[in-house]
Formats: structure tokens, C-alpha cells, sequence
């Protein structure tokens, strides 16, 4: 009994290292830019697909396949942004025709990898899928632990980078007051152009991430949104500490509940906690 | 368009339904039954959206748990008392209106992409209810025996579509109600600037709970027949996002200041699909559906009436140029 509650805890706090990587991206797009990316897990499994293809036919690891597509997921979402920004930020409608408009590419995505792959479950290869470390009775399957590792340094990096880069603390500016920099005569759109194509190249790595640890098929990432949306919110929208903390709970609750209860309840943990948080705390865990 | 008053409005709603349902008499072939039953539905959707995302400007990703909340709750009744299928429209009604209310009061008083992303995340959760649900059948899904004739001896498909052509008028009638009335003037301040609105008295929460409970007791009321319809019901099927792409990409489609948009998009939108489905496939169909919203979107804001208005206004009097 201990052993499993112990196990369940350590593989709780493995896939909550997952879920930090999964929701950095909308930790920067929804938490500093203000831009509600609905459309972040469609990302993040086309960034899943390009691994599968990459390691299926020329053999290439998972993970680098994932730094391998980090420039075409820049590149994507800088025009994204574009598009975004000329068709509804600049006229002040991004609240109603904007969630519309990410919902819509949410679908399109979704469906169009349909009609490419079908709805068969995809994996990868690799040399870490399969064997664990142990430490006493805590087991590490390194197909966690691989993702884990990789999630905390690119949120560090991202960390260090928003710290102490030029272009970092023009981002967190952006995110303070928008206004202020208008009246500077900066224009915070180029900022916001590069904060955002950032964040969606980090699906590209999540993606990576996600099908190391499961087998992949198009529809599963409307199961992220309520998770990523929830993390974020309870980190205090755009606190890196923060959002790193609530993935952790987020995932040793889901774990445990996988264990006692059964894995078809987890997707109802990530919601109760959005709920209690938006009722209770909207500033989330440690909100600014 | 002169102003018609709203009792009359109702009126000739009536009369068209009247006449539609005496014209549906002379139908040969019961695929037209199964047809228009899918097209009409997605009327009472669509309005029932605009409620809430037209009228008030908050987005309602969820609108398939609303549906599947009134189709689950059809089964159960189904499976409890085998009522009237009137009965169980109302139920779904109620039940779907109490989760709106429920959901509304926690997350309605922050912006409204909150509520956006609660409402995208409840469809998750409720499906997961459902799954674990063995009552209802569980992720088995559930079989319902549909009666053969309808209580004035048509064929039951035929009575099914008569209940959603009848429930499609009402649901217009509620919006066009709403548009020329006290709640849909509030509603309007609250799209247009709810800080403004809140400062001038305007009772947002109330009006907004309100407007959400409406939208999801019609949604509700839409998926009770559904049980009846498919005969086999599995929470993928009742759960499925094509309700929720279409019941938003309809009135973004048709436009969302009136409710004229809804029903021009549903009715557009819905055929299109019915004729797609059987000569192409449905995958690519959905597929065709996100495209066309989110070029809608971006392209043409104020959808088919708002490029129908703009096109009268402009042969009226010299182009005026548009506010940035």
C-alpha cells in the first residue's frame, strides 16, 4: 500500500515535470500576452505527429526531432500572430472573434491530421521507452523521467532568458503594461510577435514529450486544454514558479486519482481544480 | 426591415411553422425526415448560442455537454418511466439550464475568456461522468427502442421532426423576444462595455445568468429527441465536437447581431453538410466547416447579414469610411 502510494506520488510528480512543458507555452501566450490560444494542444500534437514521422522513417530520436522543428513552430507562430493581430487585436474584437478564431484552427488541425493519419494510435522508438531506474521503492520509467528532465530545462532556460535578455524583459514589459510602452512610442506588437512564436515553439519539444510518454492519436489533445488552462490559471497566469508548482499538483492528484479510483476519472481532476480556482483564487497559487 | 412587433413576429413564426409541417405531409421519402430533423436542430443550437455569444459576447465552447446533458437526460427518463418525449425535453431543458446556472455563478464575474475556457473544459469533464456512468451505459453507449408511431400514428421519425420543427419556432421566437426587450437592451450594454454597463446599474451577473440559462436550457431541449433519433447513444457520439464547432460557426457564419444570422447559418451550413456527408465524407466536411468559420472570422465579422446589410447601406449613400 505504501509502496503504491509512494509510486504514485513520484509518478505524479513526473508527469506534472510533463504538464510544465505542455503549459509553458499558454503560461506566455494567455498569461503574459493576453491572447487566449485555445488552439496550444492542436499544436502540440501536430508537434507529436512531426516526431512520429521523424523517428518512423529516418530514424531520428524523438527528442531531437523536436529541437529539429523548434524554427518551422517559430516561424508558424509569428504568423500566426500576424494574422491574429491584423484581424482582431488592432480592432479591440479579440475577446469574442479571437477565441472563435483559435477554436477554429483548434478544429482544423485536429481534423485535417485526421484525414492524414486516421484515428489509430501512433508511437515512437527509442532507446529510454521501456526500462526504469529505481530508487528504494520508487520506480522512475524513463519515459517519464526522460520528459521530466527535458520540461524543467526548457522552462528554466525560459526562465533565465525572460530574466536576463534584452528582448526577455521587453516581453515581461509587454505583459506588465501594454499601454505604457504605446506611449513610449514602442510598438509592442513586434515584442509580442516574438513572445508568441515562442510559445508555440515550445509545442514543438512538448510534443516530442508527449509521444515519448503515450502513444499519440489527433483527438487527444482536447484533454490538455482543460488541464493547461487550469495550470495556468492557478499559477497566477504567467508566473513561471508558479506554473511549475501547480503542474506538479495538478499531476500527483491525477496520478493518485489514476491509482485509487481508476485513469478514466483523471480528466475530471484538471477541471475541479480550474473551477475551485477560478471560484476561490482567480489570482491563482502565487498570484502576482 | 420595418420593426414588427413581436406578438406578431410569433405569428407568422406560427404560420410558416403551420405551413412547413402541412407541406412535410406530402414528403415521399423518410430521408427528408432524417434530413431536415439534423438541420432544424442545428437552428435551436445555433439561436441558443447567439443567446449567450451574440446577445452578451461571452463564448460558450460547451455547447455538446449542454446537448448531451439533455440527450443523457432523455435516457435516463427513458430508462426510469418511458414519459412522453415532451416530458423528457423538459427535463433536459431543466437540467441543462442548472448546469449553466451553476457553471455561470462560479466563473460568469471574471472576463469572459474564463468562462470561455470553462465552458471548453465542462464538455471534458461531463463526458467523463458519462463514461463512468453504467446506468446510462457507460462507454458501451445505450440502446433505446424507438416506438414505431408517433402518439397521432405517423411514423416516429415523422413525429421527431415536427417536435424539433415546433421547438426550432420557439427557440427563434425567444431570441427575437429577447432582441426588443428590457434583457436584450442589457445584454447589449454588456457586449458593448460591460465596465460601463456595471457603472450605469446594468445588473450584469443577473442578466448574464439569465442569458446562460436560457442558452442552455434551449441546448438541452435540442439533444433530448437525439436518444430517440440515433437509437444508440455512446458519450463519443453524444459528446462529439462537431456540435460544438457547428452551433459556433453557424451564427459566426450567418451573423450574431440578430437572430436572423443563427437560422440563415444553420440553415445554409446544416444542408450543405447533409449533401456532403452523403456524396463526400464526413471528415472533410467538418473540415470544410472550420475553414469556412474561421475565414468568416476573420474576413467578413458581422457574417452573411452583416455583408447583406453593408452591401444596402453602401448602394444608399456614399461609402462612409469605416472606423479603424
Amino acid at each position: 500500500m505504501f509502496s503504491l502510494f509512494v509510486n504514485a506520488i513520484v509518478a505524479g510528480l513526473l508527469l506534472g515535470g510533463f504538464y510544465a512543458a505542455v503549459s509553458v507555452g499558454v503560461a506566455i501566450s494567455f498569461g503574459m500576452l493576453d491572447i487566449a490560444n485555445l488552439a496550444h494542444p492542436a499544436f502540440i500534437i501536430l508537434g507529436a505527429f512531426i516526431a512520429y514521422i521523424l523517428n518512423t522513417d529516418f530514424g531520428i530520436d524523438p527528442v531531437v526531432a523536436g529541437v529539429l522543428a523548434l524554427p518551422f513552430f517559430y516561424l508558424l507562430g509569428a504568423a500566426i500572430y500576424q494574422v491574429y493581430y491584423y484581424s482582431f487585436e488592432r480592432r479591440g474584437e479579440e475577446a469574442l472573434r479571437g477565441l472563435a478564431f483559435f477554436f477554429g484552427i483548434l478544429f482544423i488541425t485536429e481534423v485535417a491530421l485526421i484525414l492524414i493519419f486516421g484515428v489509430d494510435y501512433r508511437f515512437v522508438t527509442a532507446p529510454y521507452i521501456g526500462p526504469s531506474i529505481y530508487i528504494g521503492d520508487a520506480e522512475l520509467p524513463l519515459r517519464m523521467f526522460v520528459p521530466f528532465v527535458i520540461s524543467i530545462v526548457m522552462v528554466g532556460a525560459l526562465q533565465l532568458f525572460l530574466s536576463k535578455t534584452f528582448i526577455g524583459r521587453a516581453i515581461l514589459a509587454v505583459s506588465q503594461d501594454d499601454l505604457a510602452l504605446k506611449l513610449m512610442a514602442i510598438r509592442p506588437q513586434r515584442i509580442k510577435n516574438i513572445a508568441f512564436a515562442i510559445s508555440i515553439a515550445t509545442a514543438s519539444l512538448a510534443g516530442a514529450c508527449l509521444i515519448i510518454i503515450q502513444p499519440v492519436e489527433p483527438s487527444i489533445g482536447r484533454d490538455y486544454i482543460g488541464r493547461v488552462f487550469a495550470i495556468v490559471v492557478l499559477g497566477g497566469m504567467g508566473s513561471f514558479p508558479g506554473m511549475l508548482t501547480a503542474a506538479m499538483l495538478i499531476g500527483v492528484m491525477e496520478s493518485l486519482t489514476a491509482t485509487f479510483y481508476g485513469p478514466s476519472w483523471s480528466p475530471a481532476v484538471a477541471f475541479g481544480f480550474l473551477l475551485l480556482a477560478l471560484a476561490v483564487r482567480p489570482a491563482g497559487l502565487m498570484g502576482r | 426591415m420595418p420593426y414588427i412587433p413581436t406578438r406578431y413576429f410569433c405569428l407568422i413564426a406560427a404560420l410558416v411553422t403551420l405551413a412547413i409541417a402541412v407541406s412535410a405531409r406530402f414528403a415521399t421519402n423518410d430521408y427528408f425526415f432524417f434530413a431536415g430533423y439534423v438541420v432544424l436542430q442545428y437552428v435551436v443550437m445555433a439561436t441558443a448560442w447567439n443567446i449567450l455569444g451574440g446577445y452578451t459576447g461571452y463564448v460558450n465552447f460547451g455547447t455538446a455537454g449542454f446537448f448531451a446533458i439533455g440527450a443523457y437526460s432523455a435516457v435516463v427518463m427513458h430508462k426510469l418511466f418511458e414519459p412522453p418525449l415532451v416530458v423528457s425535453i423538459a427535463v433536459g431543458g431543466v437540467m441543462s439550464g442548472l448546469v449553466g446556472l451553476g457553471m455561470g455563478y462560479l466563473t460568469l464575474r471574471l472576463r469572459g475568456v474564463f468562462f470561455a475556457i470553462a465552458t471548453l473544459a465542462l464538455a471534458i469533464v461531463l463526458q467523463t461522468l458519462i463514461t463512468n456512468w453504467d446506468f446510462v451505459g457507460g462507454s458501451r453507449g445505450v440502446y433505446i427502442i424507438r416506438p414505431a408511431n408517433g402518439p397521432f400514428g405517423h411514423p416516429y421519425i415523422q413525429y421527431l421532426f415536427l417536435t424539433m420543427l415546433v421547438l426550432s419556432t420557439i427557440a427563434v421566437c425567444i431570441a427575437r423576444a429577447i432582441e426588443h426587450s428590457k434583457l436584450g437592451y442589457g445584454l447589449a450594454t454588456i457586449r458593448d462595455d460591460e465596465l460601463a454597463a456595471e457603472a450605469a446599474g446594468v445588473p450584469t451577473l443577473k442578466l448574464k445568468l439569465i442569458a446562460t440559462v436560457l442558452s442552455g436550457a434551449l441546448m438541452g431541449m435540442a439533444g433530448a429527441p437525439l436518444p430517440y433519433y440515433v437509437t444508440y447513444l455512446d458519450p463519443s457520439s453524444g459528446f462529439n465536437l462537431a456540435f460544438a464547432v457547428n452551433s459556433i460557426a453557424m451564427p459566426l457564419i450567418g451573423g450574431t447581431s440578430s437572430w436572423l444570422g443563427p437560422v440563415i447559418g444553420a440553415l445554409l451550413l446544416a444542408t450543405i453538410q447533409q449533401i456532403a456527408t452523403v456524396t463526400i465524407s464526413s471528415a472533410l466536411n467538418l473540415l470544410i466547416v472550420g475553414v469556412i468559420m474561421v475565414g468568416f472570422v476573420v474576413a467578413a465579422p458581422n457574417g452573411i447579414v452583416g455583408l447583406f446589410e453593408r452591401g444596402v447601406r453602401a448602394r444608399r449613400r456614399p461609402a462612409k469610411k469605416e472606423a479603424a
